[in-house]
């Protein structure tokens, strides 16, 4: 992977633009006893200033555009941006929808992409650990 | 900013001040604005604003290609409720088209429906933990929740998204060799069920944040029509599947849970919700252990050909509608079909928060400020259900917005009764 060492503990901060909860609860499945990201120190922050890392979930809808272009531009750099789910990466079953105005790349740049419907803990964990590498080599 | 203007005249002027909370906010998981009005610490008034992640799925399931697709739009209306909606669905259509399901489909849903239910109640219970900071006994239920999903995944072939369900039956079965596994769940959840309740019901801090804590009482509840736990917490004795006994419920001999079995007397306070939803745990164990016992054999689905099924579907003229007890509440969808017409002419879902959030005013006031997470999140709120609408424009002055046109209505009948009398 070329991770040399664990510089630090990342800290996420959990953002959804108009998600169904299915990415949401396996996002904090991931970090709950049986898939345990926060043994390597992983913690969901309640504040965007303190993260590194921004899951955002969802196919933006009209009303969240702005705030999440607000909450972007509150975490401090370096940043890294995992789009979690097929709707955040391309609108997923609501694509034709006249209420979004996604995908999340259209206002915010995404690092990493997690595809499926809702993702399982391991992949979330995987992008994870790739926004980790993404950091460290920053 | 008053009491500064008036420091001359030495009397106090008392103002109230308005917090918004949200719409995105750490206590909230998800985005909805609250507007309190505090006095110090005392809420006054509550004014709830929703609409920020609608998504237009009612417009979106009348423009997909047939009704089938929308099954899985259903499906993802909420990812928690992934069986309710396509539950409420199918019965809608099923009406509407006059198809027939299968015993043996009715009780395949049965069963998939009530291992939803564990888990969202777990899932819940984890959530209300971390609201009051209890975040060890998030942990812990989180960490047996996985049980519940490592049997519907085995079942269904995915976590959350089940895709069980089918227009006159369910797209997989479930066979007597798997049921040992799903045995196995139950079994789990029946040994730890006394430790889950120690923790819920005794522990100390629970019992200190949760008593008289954001009280909804009876003659609230039925007047605001609350759904679901919520209401049963409240006293109410309503549960879809025992009034309305749809599917393979009408085997099982429901009774609605109210939580003075354990407690004695109904507060209708957070406490109360808790005992009702970890009740509920107990009743759907004992409901898809009866299912698995006493399951007919036979077809699990009326037409297995997707062409012919379509066929059928495209011919069907009228309306139903589907009712489903979800785990948040009655979960309630409308159809109308036309013939000829390939998607779905009408499709109207009332989700059970869109209900259970008009009890959020009433149960906030006179509450302190520390109380909101918890008593907000003891109805188990899900926006992406309940966002059905959004304000697009705001009505101009000399618009007339829906309460004006109710006051008019009002004022017509009085006038027309205050006639008839003359």
């Amino acid at each position: 992977m070329g991770l040399n060492s664990f510089k630090r503990a990342l800290w996420v901060y959990h953002l959804n633009s108009g998600s169904c909860n299915g990415c949401d609860i396996e996002i904090l499945a991931a970090l709950t006893p049986r898939y345990d990201i926060e043994r390597f120190g992983i913690m969901l922050v309640g504040s965007p200033r303190h993260a590194d890392v921004l899951l955002a979930t969802g196919p933006v809808a009209r009303q969240m555009a702005s705030r999440i272009k607000r909450i972007y531009a509150q975490v401090p750099d370096p940043k890294v941006v995992i789009a979690v789910g097929s709707c955040g990466a391309e609108g997923g079953v609501f694509y034709e929808s006249y209420s979004l105005v996604g995908p999340l790349d259209q206002f915010i740049p995404v690092d990493i992409y997690v595809p499926g419907c809702p993702p399982r803990p391991e992949a979330i964990t995987e992008a994870v650990i790739k926004a980790w590498v993404k950091l460290e080599k920053a | 900013m008053s009491n500064i203007k008036n420091m001359d005249d030495t009397k106090e002027v008392k103002t109230s001040y308005t917090i918004p909370i949200g719409p995105i906010h750490p206590a909230l998981k998800e985005p909805i604005r609250l507007d309190l009005s505090v006095d110090g610490e005392e809420i006054i008034d509550v004014d709830v604003v929703v609409g920020q992640v609608h998504r237009g799925m009612e417009w979106l399931g009348m423009n997909r290609n047939n009704p089938i697709q929308t099954i899985y739009l259903a499906e993802r209306i909420c990812g928690i409720c992934s069986v309710s909606h396509p539950f409420a669905l199918v019965m809608a259509v099923e009406q509407a088209a006059g198809i027939e399901v299968p015993p043996r489909a009715e009780y395949i849903r049965v069963i998939i429906a009530e291992m939803e239910r564990i888990h969202s109640h777990l899932l819940w219970a984890g959530v209300a933990a971390h609201e009051i900071g209890f975040d060890s006994v998030f942990y812990l239920v989180w960490k047996v929740r996985e049980e519940i999903m490592d049997a519907m995944e085995y079942l269904a072939g995915n976590r959350n998204s089940k895709a069980m369900f089918q227009f006159g039956g369910v797209r997989r079965d479930i066979t007597e060799e798997q049921f040992p596994r799903v045995r196995k769940s139950l079994d789990y959840y029946l040994s730890i069920f006394d430790q889950l309740g120690n923790i819920f019901l005794k522990d100390k801090t629970i019992n200190m944040r949760t008593r008289n804590v954001g009280i909804l009482k009876k003659e609230d509840a039925l007047r605001l029509t609350i759904v679901g736990p919520t209401a049963r917490a409240s006293g109410v004795s309503k549960d879809a599947r025992q009034g309305h006994a749809y599917s393979a419920y009408a085997d099982m001999d429901i009774k609605a849970i109210t939580p003075d079995v354990i407690t004695g007397k109904v507060v209708g306070d957070v406490y109360d919700r808790i005992v009702v939803r970890l009740l509920e745990i107990k009743q759907s164990i004992e409901i898809i252990d009866k299912c698995l016992k006493e399951m007919p054999s036979g077809a699990i689905i009326s037409e297995p050909k997707v062409a012919k099924l379509l066929a059928v579907l495209k011919k069907a003229e009228g309306e139903g509608i589907g009712v489903h007890e979800a785990p948040r509440g009655e979960c309630f969808h409308y159809v109308r079909m036309e013939a000829g017409m390939d998607p779905l002419a009408c499709w109207k879902v009332r989700a059970p928060t869109y209900a259970n959030l008009m009890a959020i005013p009433t149960m906030l006031k006179g509450e302190q400020i520390a109380d909101v997470p918890i008593a907000f999140a003891s109805i188990d709120p899900c926006m992406s259900c309940t966002n059905r609408a959004i304000t697009v424009k705001q009505p101009r002055k000399g618009t007339e917005c829906l309460l004006d046109l109710h006051e008019l209505s009002l004022e017509k009948t009085r006038r027309l009764e205050a006639e008839f009398d003359r």
